[in-house]
């Protein structure tokens, strides 16, 4: 589950182009919308389009975004329950 | 500085109801829509809900009016809404007489590799539209997401007060394409049934395709309105999303309503942007609510025709101006159970109603906003 | 045609990875891809603006000039009603040649929402406004060339009509790896008589 983490993390950086942002400014527990790293709606389309691209996974309910990526911890989680690749 | 008055005189459009006004009028009043499933993988693998002008209606339409083939779809669609309006007005042209031309993608189908090809370029689309009718002055054009066709409106106003231009031919279009709905698609704005604006369960747009053409003039003679306010405010808050207090189109509203002398009491009908969006038709209920405007009929026809992108203002528009000249309002259509915040008063089935004054209002991508105020002719009165 | 008397105020070009600001050099990273070049004239600004790298490069062009020209520039916290003219040719064709890529494989297929967004010229009109709280008047036009003409005219109206206090004008056209900016401010306050010749001559600076 860590290398996933730092694995989501690296990605998180580079699809959402947080360009002054490192792996290790991200807390797995920390907020990543709202007040946490500030992410937007246009960020959680694109990180629902990341779970298909890069783990086979496609949310039926896009509601169910909110929860999923509520932390680097949530996603990581469902990632592991729910990957095909 | 007194600014002369700007009518608009004459109008047409092209939609899957019909390529004529009268024809898409009763098809509006009989509760009849373009919108339909269609199964075109060239367009997008699973089926989807759009509302599609046939190609070969196009065609046979096009080969009547001209037999020069070097014409795209869409600039066949354009030059068949302008055509009439050409022909009907009369106005011989001048290097003072504009073309104005509104579009969000234009021929973006013609896309292909990594080198666009001329008719990529909207200034050229404009070109050869233009040149068909022989214009003398180089063609404008205004690309600003989904308010492109009622903004035109309003810039066409301006330039004409101005006096840049004596009078403007205003066309609007957009077309079906695989690159617009594979990104609504993906931004989840997509509905998987026909579109339902202000509902409770709306569930995102249902695209549509459209051509429109309208004169603005200072001519009064056979002016159908007179355009008497009008104002365009961005949202300062989101490229994407609309702005939870609808700041933006709150003070186009203002603005526009300011301008044409008149308050929200003496608005009788908005033709509204009503995307069926959660979002886009909440922001439009909150801007309702806060300029006084909540009891004023409104509807949106993008149950009628899906969103028409940059063609739907100007559209939406030639329609409105219809219902303010019959003095007729139309349903809503899609409407089932009240799904907004606000009591907005969303029409809910044909009936009489006098309108003397009428808003357009539209809202788009990269948070614009644009309302105009449209003001009924007593031709006994000048 | 009677118009009320303006003055272009401030200007600024950005053309060949160079900054000039009423014809003074400011910034110049010469060799470089735009991308880089945009990254490191923003980082020269010293602004705390995280957005910028989501946005496409038309949009990092359009910010770059109008933040030369807006950023401390103008009241903050007050109501700034500096409207919007903006223009191109290629309208946003580089982000579209980028997006149409994306849904070329059906095989490979991710389109990008953060891509997409970008399709539209207007959407760096938002950037701007989101930046400098403009709740303002704001179009983008497409011409086969930049067209001083209109630029003036149109100015000209949105003050007349009172519709603006100010217009910032811009022609930023960017496709591939050509690219020009052209921003001014116009106002009736002092500074460069605002008409058609002049317009041309510091456009051709």
């Amino acid at each position: 589950m860590e290398a996933l983490k730092q694995e989501l993390k690296e990605r998180i950086i580079k699809i959402l182009n947080l360009e002054d942002i490192t792996p290790g400014d991200i807390n797995d527990d920390d907020a990543l919308f709202g007040d946490g790293l500030g992410l937007d709606s246009i960020d959680a389309l694109e990180l629902i389009v990341m779970l298909d691209k890069d783990y086979g996974i496609k949310l039926s309910d896009p509601a169910e975004g909110k929860a999923i990526f509520h932390s680097v911890s949530t996603i990581a989680a469902y990632i592991s329950e729910h990957r095909t690749k | 500085m007194d600014f002369k008055s700007t009518y608009i005189t004459h109008t047409n459009c092209i939609t899957p109801l019909g390529f004529d006004v009268e024809s898409n009028l009763t098809s509006i009043a009989a509760g009849i829509s373009g919108i339909e499933r269609h199964e075109d993988s060239r367009l997008m693998a699973s089926s989807f809900y759009a509302g599609a002008i046939q190609d070969d209606a196009i065609e046979r339409a096009f080969a009547a009016i001209s037999a020069d083939k070097n014409y795209t779809r869409l600039e066949k669609m354009m030059i068949l809404a302008l055509y009439p309006v050409v022909k009907d007005s009369g106005v011989v042209f001048t290097k003072k007489t504009g073309l104005l031309i509104a579009t969000t993608k234009g021929n973006i189908s013609a896309l292909t590799g990594i080198t666009p090809p001329d008719s990529a370029y909207l200034a050229q689309l404009a070109q050869n539209v233009g040149d068909f009718f022989n214009f003398i002055a180089q063609p404008v054009v205004v690309s600003n997401a989904c308010v492109s066709g009622i903004l035109a409106v309003s810039v066409a106003k301006r330039l004409i007060q101005s006096g840049m231009y004596s009078e403007v031919f205003v066309v609007s279009g957009d077309e079906l394409s695989e690159f617009v709905l594979s990104g609504f698609n993906v931004f989840q704005a997509m509905s998987d049934a026909p579109c339902r604006p202000y509902s409770a369960n709306r569930s995102g747009v249902s695209l549509g395709e459209a051509a429109a053409a309208a004169l603005v003039t200072t001519d009064a003679k056979a002016a159908k309105a007179k355009i008497t306010g009008d104002a365009s405010v961005n949202d300062a808050n989101h490229i994407s999303g609309p702005s939870r207090t609808g700041e933006g189109l709150v003070r186009s509203l203002v603005n526009a309503m300011n301008e044409a002398g008149v308050g929200p009491n003496e608005i009788d009908y908005i033709s509204a942007h009503g995307t069926a969006t959660p979002f886009n038709d909440e922001m439009e209920a909150v801007a309702f609510s806060r300029t006084g405007l909540t009891d004023v009929p409104v509807n949106s026809f993008k149950g009628y025709y899906g969103h028409t992108l940059g063609a739907s203002g100007l559209l939406e528009t030639v329609i409105g101006i219809e219902c303010m000249l019959h003095n007729k309002l139309f349903k809503s259509l899609g409407y089932d159970s009240h799904g907004v915040s606000e009591p907005i008063n969303v029409i809910s089935e044909n009936r009489e109603c006098t309108i003397n004054r009428f808003i357009k209002t539209a809202s788009g991508f990269g948070g614009c906003n644009t309302a105009v105020v449209f003001e009924k002719i007593h031709h006994g009165d000048r | 045609m009677e118009t009320g008397k303006y003055y272009i105020s401030a200007y600024c070009s950005i053309a060949a990875n160079r900054i000039t600001v009423n014809g003074e050099l400011v910034f110049d990273a010469a060799g470089l891809p735009f991308p880089d070049f945009a990254k490191q004239a923003y980082q020269h600004t010293g602004m705390a603006y995280p957005k910028f790298f989501k946005m496409d490069n038309l949009s990092k062009l359009a910010f770059l000039a109008a933040g030369v020209l807006l950023e401390d520039k103008i009241e903050q916290g007050a109501e700034n009603n500096v409207a919007l003219l903006f223009a191109n040719k290629s309208s946003s064709l580089d982000t579209d040649l980028r997006y149409n890529e994306m849904i070329a494989d059906r095989e490979n297929y991710f389109p990008s929402p953060a891509v997409f967004v970008y399709t539209l010229p207007n959407i760096c009109l938002g950037e701007i406004s989101i930046r400098y709280k403009l709740f303002t008047e704001n179009t983008f036009f497409i011409f086969a060339d930049f067209n001083p003409e209109f630029f003036a005219g149109y100015a000209a109206n949105l003050l007349d009509t009172k519709k603006a206090d100010e217009v910032l004008c811009g022609w930023i056209e960017l496709c591939g790896d050509q690219y020009r900016a052209f921003v001014y401010r116009v106002s009736p306050g002092g500074g460069i008589e605002h008409n058609v010749e002049n317009i041309k001559t510091l456009y051709n600076k």
